[in-house]
Order: structure tokens, then sequence, then C-alpha cells
């Protein structure tokens, strides 16, 4: 499959890979996939109290359109606060890394993640 | 025949990964081009041609390959029946044999893990009113005998069985499913295109009626294969292609000369040098598989490891998706069950078909070698392959939950 050279970039140098604290109050994880689809994304963020991401983690078991688009996404997270994260559209990770039609999926997991894990930080905040 | 087997620095510097997909194709052999080549030019003639020198050259080139390849699979030159690769061969083997057997016999016995072009073929006849079972394989990839048995009715006319199955590489015991055919006089065929040459194969000593060869796969041409067709007890067949007659009317058309004297010269090596080069695979599958396991933990073999041809590992890498290490190996040339390199998103039916978890479908690669693989390459992809499956399970948030003790069946995903 011939991807983009973006791409090819954030699969060979992932950014943020890692792991944060999943129970710290300032930390919010979000887990989306199934094992059985063939990818899994885990993706964190770390929220400053004036509720500015200053940290964005992932992890990605999936194909490298999946691991590239997981990447990007911890890129474009961090110094966002939580309405303009919430904001992030698969549409644009699929345009900057030129996902091919089969692997838009892979963007729309990305998105997910990031909601999930929004969401759970609140949840925590509220709790 | 050392010109193949490259030092890897000169195959990457090429631009050229390290070929492991050995069952998808092979190279081929230079001896095999060196005995083709005077068909093309000088020796040009059509074997059908009756009335000159150049025909009956011809003639006696392809009459010679034909007892080569009949020679290696225990045959006769003239049940030998040249095609233009196995797909053709088993398309007319299975609607041959059921397209002349038909109005008494409209039943065909096959199995879920065969080559695509089985399994069309056998939808295919389905859709014009046969019967058709697909026996389902054990764990290990092979097809239960008893099953088949009891599969068996006065209406079947044919069993078709693969020898060697493309994807995990295990062998069907062709002999007890050929005595089981004969005993209920039904008509067995396999599709060989992945055995002949890897593993000893006597189509008398097996009770097999029809069989299937591939040019490409035993390091002879593309282009060309050949059907074994059994001539006491007779097997008949309707043909597929209307022409001229040749090939007893089995297969009309020219014999592209070459390429037949290509395959027969691929079937002469490949017996002289079999037992020898089997041996050799085994050596270089065991240190493969011997340095996976001393360095790499939740790795499975897909499909039987005894009852397996050498130059074949199907392995899952668990936690790690097969599309993403064969983008890391991009110096190794193999193949993946994953979902992500085909074009449905569908993991392997094959891997299914044994009951393979549809995660660890995921993360299987085929790596297959054969005549050229050197020692050398083995021991760069083993540990190309597990430095990297260490590193993407390092990126793996399954990894990472399974080391904290947490079982993966336990959570509740969100398939999408």
């Amino acid at each position: 499959m011939a991807y983009s050279d973006k791409l090819v970039d954030h699969y060979e140098n992932p950014r943020n890979i890692g792991s944060l604290d999943k129970s710290s109050t300032s930390v919010g994880t979000g887990l989306v996939g199934a094992p059985a689809c063939g990818d899994v994304m885990k993706l964190q963020i770390e929220v400053s109290d004036q509720g500015v991401i200053k940290e964005a983690k992932f992890k990605t078991f999936g194909c490298g359109a999946a691991i590239a688009s997981s990447s990007l996404a911890t890129e474009w997270l961090k110094g966002k606060n939580l309405d303009e994260a919430g904001e992030i559209k698969n549409t644009q990770i699929v345009e900057e890394l030129a996902l091919p039609p089969v692997k838009v999926h892979c963007s729309i997991l990305a998105e997910d993640a990031i909601k999930a894990a929004i969401e759970d930080y609140k949840a925590k905040k509220d709790a | 025949m050392q010109a193949l087997k490259k030092t890897i620095e000169e195959s990457l510097a090429n631009g050229q990964p390290i070929y492991l997909d050995y069952q998808a194709t092979t190279p081929m052999d230079p001896r095999v081009l060196d005995a083709m080549m005077p068909y093309f030019t000088g020796k040009f003639g059509n074997p059908h041609s009756r009335n000159h020198s150049y025909g009956w050259e011809a003639e006696a080139a392809v009459d010679n390959a034909r007892e080569q390849i009949g020679s290696l699979i225990g045959a006769q030159a003239k049940e030998i029946v040249f095609t233009s690769g196995a797909t053709e061969a088993n398309n007319i083997a299975i609607k041959g044999v059921a397209h002349f057997y038909g109005d008494k016999k409209n039943h065909i016995i096959t199995c879920v893990t065969e080559h695509k072009c089985v399994l069309d073929s056998c939808r295919y006849l389905e859709q014009e009113g046969y019967e058709v079972t697909y026996l389902p394989v054990q764990k290990n990839g092979l097809v239960d005998l008893e099953e088949l048995k009891a599969a068996i009715t006065e209406k079947t006319c044919l069993v078709s069985i693969m020898a060697v199955n493309n994807e995990i590489g295990v062998v069907q015991p062709l002999k007890e499913i050929g005595q089981i055919c004969r005993d209920n006089k039904v008509f067995f065929h396999t599709d060989a295109a992945q055995a002949v040459g890897k593993i000893a194969l006597d189509v008398n000593e097996m009770n097999i009626d029809l069989l299937s060869i591939s040019g490409h796969k035993i390091y002879g041409p593309k282009g060309i294969g050949a059907l074994f067709v059994r001539r006491k007890p007779r097997v008949r067949l309707k043909s597929i292609i209307s022409g001229g007659g040749q090939e007893r009317g089995i297969r009309s058309g020219t014999l592209p000369t070459p390429l037949c004297v290509g395959l027969g010269e691929a079937c002469e090596i490949a017996q002289n040098e079999m037992a020898q080069e089997n041996l050799r695979l085994v050596t270089l599958r065991d240190r493969l598989m011997n340095k996976f396991k001393a360095e790499l933990k939740d790795i499975y073999v897909n499909g039987d490891f005894d009852h397996r041809v050498p130059g074949n590992l199907n392995i899952s890498f668990a936690y790690v998706e097969g599309e993403s290490l064969m983008m890391a190996i991009k110096d190794l040339s193999v193949s993946s069950g994953s979902a992500c390199t085909s074009a449905s998103l569908e993991p392997s039916y094959v891997l299914r078909a044994l009951g393979v978890d549809e995660e660890l479908a995921h993360t299987s690669l085929r790596i297959g070698f054969g005549r050229f693989t050197t020692e050398e390459e083995v021991d760069y992809a083993a540990d190309l392959i597990i430095s990297h499956v260490m590193r993407l399970r390092e990126m793996s948030p399954l990894w990472e939950m399974v080391q904290e003790g947490i079982d993966l069946k336990s959570i509740e995903w969100t398939g999408h």
C-alpha cells in the first residue's frame, strides 16, 4: 500500500508514545477499537488546572495508518484546551496524512480516542 | 546458481528486499532458463506441426518435458496435460469431472482452506445446481478423515483436497484420502501447486486421479502448469476450452514450447535435489524458529508444525498487528494474514478456518524460504523481526495490558 511521506514519518518516528498515570485525576484515558478488528488505540491527555492539555501520550495496536493517526492526534492535542481538542475531526487527519480510502476508519478511531479521553477526564473531574 | 544467492548488502543496496515469500512465487532457476532459451528463437516450431522438422523438434521437447513432469509424481508422460497454471488445472479438473459425470453424480467434496480457484470453481458449480460439501479443518489445519468418509454419498463424483496449503504449509494426509476415495469409487483431485517438488508424491501409491501443478512455485516459469489426468482407471473430463483438440482434447491451444520445457526442467531438478534441499530448508526453518523462541514470548505457529513443508513458517506475534510489522521490516518481503494487508479488510479465511482467534489472525506473518535462501538471510530476518516485534509491543496497548495482568477477553471492546 502506498502511504504518504508524512504518514510513513509518523509511523517510523512516532511522537508521544507512552503512558500517563491513568489513576491521576488530571489524566483522561481513551481506549477504543477492538483486538478482533485489528486495531486498538489508547490515548491519554494530562490537563492543567487552567484546562489546557499539557501532555498527550498514545499506544496503538494496529496498522501503520492507525499508528500514524494516533501519533498525529497527540501532536495536535498538546497546548489545546478541551473545547478545541474536541473539535478535531477525523477528516483533518485524513487530509494531513493523505489516508487512502480503506484507511479512513483509522482516523475515525483516532477521533473517537480523543473524545473518549476528554470524556474520561471530565467524568473524573465531576466525580 | 550462485548468482541468485546475493549477499544481504548487495540486495539491499539494489533496493531489493530479502525475498522470503516463496509460497507466492519463486525465482526461476537459471538452469531452467538455460534449458528454455533455444526454444524461443532457433527451435521455435509449433509442436503440433506434423509436416516438418521444426514441429518434430518442438514436439520432442514437449514430450520430454512430459516425461520429466510425470517422473516426479510417478505418472506416465501421456497422463500429463499442459495448462497455463494451477488455477486453470484446478478449473479443468473440478468443472471437467463435474460436467462429465454430473448427470448421475452431482456432489463434490472439498475443504474450506482450499485455494480460491478451487473454492470459486465449486461455487460456480453450485450455481449450476451441483451439491458441494465444504469440509472444515481441525485446529492443525488438517481434514478429519472420518468427516470425509461421512460426507461421501452415492452422488459424490469428486473429492478435491489440496496437498499443501499455500498459507500455512500443512500437508494433508493424501494417501489416506486417496484410499478412502478409491474404496468409495470417487475420483480424487489434489491441488499440488505448493507440494510438487517439496514433498514426495506418487499418484499410484496415493491413489490420486487428478493432480494440479504450477510452474512458478517450483523455480520454473510463470504462465505454465500441468494437470495429471489418470488413464487407468480412466478419468473423463468435459473440456472447458473449445479448439483444435490438443492435449487429448482436454486443453486446446498451441503449447508454449519454451514454457513446457522450463516446467519439465524444473521438475527434473526438483526430483534430483529435493531430498537434499529439504534437509537444508528444515535446518533454516528450525534455526529461525529457535531464534524467535529464544527472544520472544507469546508467539504461535499456525498450522501443524510437523506435517508441514519445510519452507513455510506462519507465525502469529501476539499484540503486534501484521501490516505494521511488515512496514517495519521492509527489508524483508514476507506476507501477512492481517486484514489490513488485504483489499477486503478481512483477516485470512484460512487462519479463521483453523479457529485462530481473530486478534491473532491480525498478527500473523507468513515467512517462506527456498532454494536461494541463505543462512545469513535467515539470521538477518530473525534479528530484524525480533527487534521490531519488541519495539511494536512497547507501543501496543494490548501488550501493556497483558503485562499488567489484565485479561483482554474481560474487556468490553468497542468494535467498529
